[in-house]
């Protein structure tokens, strides 16, 4: 893991000491909300329906065991005893006190954590693939590349002001596992003819009320290049980002507008002044980013031993846990392991203090220390010996992070919604705890395979609902709270916006619209095929027959 | 005569600063021998000023191009750039360019809705003089340059590449 040197250790002193000085002029009157909220924002600090939320920056969704057993102390000794992890590699405080916050954000700072730019109109926490280092598909170990952003981005000063938020992504696997392709920035690790290491540069990717899907504006860019371009498609939005209409401001809108060709060539232009100069990163910075994310000293373990392989084959729930939650590892005997945070009745990503400290111990006991968040709002352990598999699970069970659902249709992503969020239009938890409760049938769960329901409480699309195979959206209707449903949306390497089926419905009828459409799936499959597969082939018009009959059906 | 920072000291502002409206129905023959006028003004009526005695700074808005300004820059004294509000952060990235890719020197100054919150920045990508909204604290203000003791460092790896692309003072230098 990236370790602070002196420099990044007095970043965020000094960002904790001038926060707490903003905090009390603002308590003393002296700093009004309007000059105070833009910077409390670039504090994490929100009002939300109830209470002060915070949010705290999981850079590249990578803790250690000691960061996270602060993130349980603040839990338990600032909040209600819990927090939430989200879709962006973040963790939220939702009932922090207003006044507290500069005296977390020091406690922060004393395991190297900070809550900088996670919100506001700048450059946000960078995401990236939650099996960076240990995939087997790995071009680029993704890390070394996202701490060189983030110590960029941190305080850009150029960038403390943008038209609104900006989200980048760096990706390093064969496989998009960090959604590239639906954020301002996506960088895909990729080799040139010549096997020169570098990335793909996808731009005005985003979800919210305009879902995109971004375009390639570089398809080879030579890993030396990374912020001089970055800095170039930075400073081209800066200056010409919309700032009219809050609603049009992010870059997708100036992409759009000046086409993706425009863009690219006004980005070009920029670019052509840094080029070989500028910010070009030396050979030298990365080795010494390298040499942080080196992997941990493997043991000589093996995928035959028997403290592995006798209690899977004798021990169906382990056996189950292992095929959803357990991922294959790049080194021989080893596991990658999903602690899911998607038991039946909890809201997805939350996770009790309790647990968080049950996750660092488990994480020093089996995984080098190290523990990764996903997109998904999952916990991942990503160097576990097989061996150590059934004694991990053992324990990770009776606290409650042992859900074998990876993947699988429980395995909800889903913001905070009406319950927290002063933005929502409809709640969402209640509506994930109902389809959960209703699906819980693990033989059922399995034979319907992977399957991904995202679930948003407004257009905002916090909970990724447009790229959900099924895609839930609360929505308000005089007053009520109403639920849309898409469905065939994806990420990844086909990723793409799902569609909206029909009119919306009531939240009492989700499970049983949820439970036709499985029915439509399980009737109408080929052997083996997965559920996004077969509504590729069919289309859609099977599903909304079964949901809404004949009567939707005459009135399209 | 209002207070401006300039290189981290607060100083008498001799200068005055011409705005639209007051442009409209301007005499040509304004008052102070220092004026900062807007782009478009300064290329109709600089010679006439200039005749007349006058000392001209420019004033950008921030849709302005750098571009634009870049034939003046050896003529005037200095660049004002305007901020209608603090969160339009389009002048961050024109100051930026004057320095870095014009290679100007003389002064930029930061006008408008300017507040102490965001000196450190504003200084950071090249601003040397901030005209502060007027309810703010101009003693407190000074403060604001030591918000961070770090600035971009050339000399230590790794911080070296990403942070070390603002050719700009220390700071410390300033006072
Ligand atoms: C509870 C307080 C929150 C507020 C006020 C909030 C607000 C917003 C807003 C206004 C947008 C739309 C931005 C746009 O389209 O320009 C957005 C997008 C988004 N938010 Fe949140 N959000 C909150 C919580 C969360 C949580 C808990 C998560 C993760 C579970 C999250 C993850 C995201 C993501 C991934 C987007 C993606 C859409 C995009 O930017 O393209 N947010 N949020
Ligand atoms: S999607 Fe809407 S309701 Fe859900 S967290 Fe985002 S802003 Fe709030």
């Amino acid at each position: 893991m990236y370790r602070y040197n002196e420099t990044d250790q007095r970043l965020v002193d000094d960002r904790v000491r001038q926060f707490r000085d903003q905090m009390q002029r603002h308590l003393d009157g002296k700093l009004s909300e309007d000059d105070f909220r833009p910077l409390r924002l670039q504090n994490g600090l929100y009002l939300q329906r109830h209470a002060p939320m915070l949010r705290v920056a999981i850079p590249y969704g990578t803790l250690s065991s000691m960061q996270l057993r602060m993130l349980a102390h603040i839990a338990r000794t600032w909040d209600r005893g819990y927090g939430h992890f989200t879709t962006r590699s973040n963790i939220q405080f939702n009932w922090v006190r207003f006044a507290d916050v500069p005296d977390i954000l020091a406690l922060l700072a004393t395991v190297q954590m900070h809550a900088i730019q996670t919100s506001g109109n700048c450059i946000r926490n960078i995401t990236t693939d939650q099996f960076a280092g240990v995939a087997r598909d790995e071009i680029l170990d993704p890390r070394p590349y996202c701490e060189i952003v983030r110590q960029w981005s941190a305080l850009a000063p150029e960038f403390q002001f943008l038209p609104r938020k900006f989200k980048i992504a760096i990706a390093g696997g064969e496989e998009d596992r960090a959604a590239v392709r639906f954020h301002d920035i996506g960088a895909k690790a990729c080799r040139s003819d010549q096997g020169e290491p570098g990335f793909e540069i996808f731009v005005g990717g985003g979800l919210g009320r305009t879902p995109m899907v971004g375009h390639c504006i570089k398809p080879f860019l030579p890993r030396a290049e990374l912020l001089n371009y970055f800095e170039a498609i930075l400073r081209v939005y800066n200056r010409y980002g919309r700032r009219d209409n809050k609603y049009k401001a992010r870059i997708k809108i100036l992409v759009k507008d000046l086409s993706v060709e425009g863009f690219a060539r006004e980005v070009d232009a920029e670019w052509r002044h840094t080029r070989g100069a500028g910010s070009l990163i030396p050979e030298s910075t990365f080795a010494t980013m390298e040499a942080f994310f080196a992997p941990p000293a493997y043991a000589d373990a093996r995928a035959t031993d028997l403290a592995f392989v006798a209690p899977r084959a004798e021990n169906r729930p382990f056996a189950r846990w292992v095929e959803r939650n357990v991922a294959p590892h790049r080194h021989p005997g080893y596991g990658i392991v999903t602690l899911s945070l998607k038991k039946t009745g909890v809201p997805p990503g939350d996770a009790t203090a309790d647990q968080m400290d049950r996750v660092a111990e488990l994480a020093e006991r089996f995984s080098a220390g190290e523990i990764r968040v996903s997109h998904e709002q999952n916990l991942i352990l990503p160097n576990v010996p097989l061996r150590d598999l059934y004694a991990l699970w053992e324990i990770a069970r009776r606290s409650g992070l042992a859900t074998p659902n990876i993947g699988l249709l429980t395995d909800v992503v889903c913001c905070p919604g009406g319950d927290f969020c002063a933005l929502a239009n409809a709640k969402s938890l209640p509506v994930a705890a109902a389809i959960q409760a209703r699906f819980d049938d693990l033989d059922y769960l399995f034979d319907l395979g992977p399957l991904e329901l995202n679930i948003s409480g407004c257009v905002n699309a916090c909970g990724h609902h447009h790229i959900g195979h099924i895609g839930i959206l609360g929505v308000d209707k005089n007053n009520e709270e109403w639920y849309q449903v898409t469905l065939g949306g994806s990420e990844g390497k086909h990723s793409r916006l799902g569609r909206v089926i029909g009119p919306s419905f009531a939240a009492s009828d989700i499970p049983d619209v949820i439970e036709r459409i499985l029915q439509v799936y399980l009737r109408e499959r080929l052997a083996e095929e997965c559920f996004i597969d077969t509504l590729d082939r069919i289309g859609l018009t099977p599903f909304k027959l079964a949901v809404y009959g004949e009567r939707h059906e005459a009135a399209h | 005569m209002k207070p401006l920072i300039k290189d981290g000291r607060i100083v008498a502002d001799e200068w005055s600063l011409l705005s639209h409206e007051a442009l409209d129905d301007i005499d040509l023959t304004p008052a102070g021998p220092r004026q900062i006028v807007p782009l478009a003004h300064y290329r109709t009526h600089a010679e006439v000023l200039r005749t007349q005695g006058h000392r001209i700074a420019i004033l950008l808005g921030p849709d302005d191009e750098p571009d634009a300004v870049a034939p003046y820059l050896a003529d005037i004294a200095l660049v004002a750039i305007h901020f209608p509000s603090f969160t339009d952060g389009r002048g961050y990235s024109t100051a930026r360019l004057l320095r870095v890719r014009f290679n100007f020197s003389a002064e930029i100054r930061a006008v408008g809705d300017i507040l102490r919150d965001q000196l450190y920045f504003l200084h950071r990508c090249g601003f040397d003089a901030f005209s502060l909204r007027a309810d703010q604290d101009v003693n407190a203000a000074l403060s604001a340059f030591d918000d961070y003791a770090w600035a971009p460092d050339f000399g230590a790896l790794p911080r070296t590449a990403p942070k070390g692309s603002l050719p700009l003072r220390d700071p410390a230098a300033d006072k």
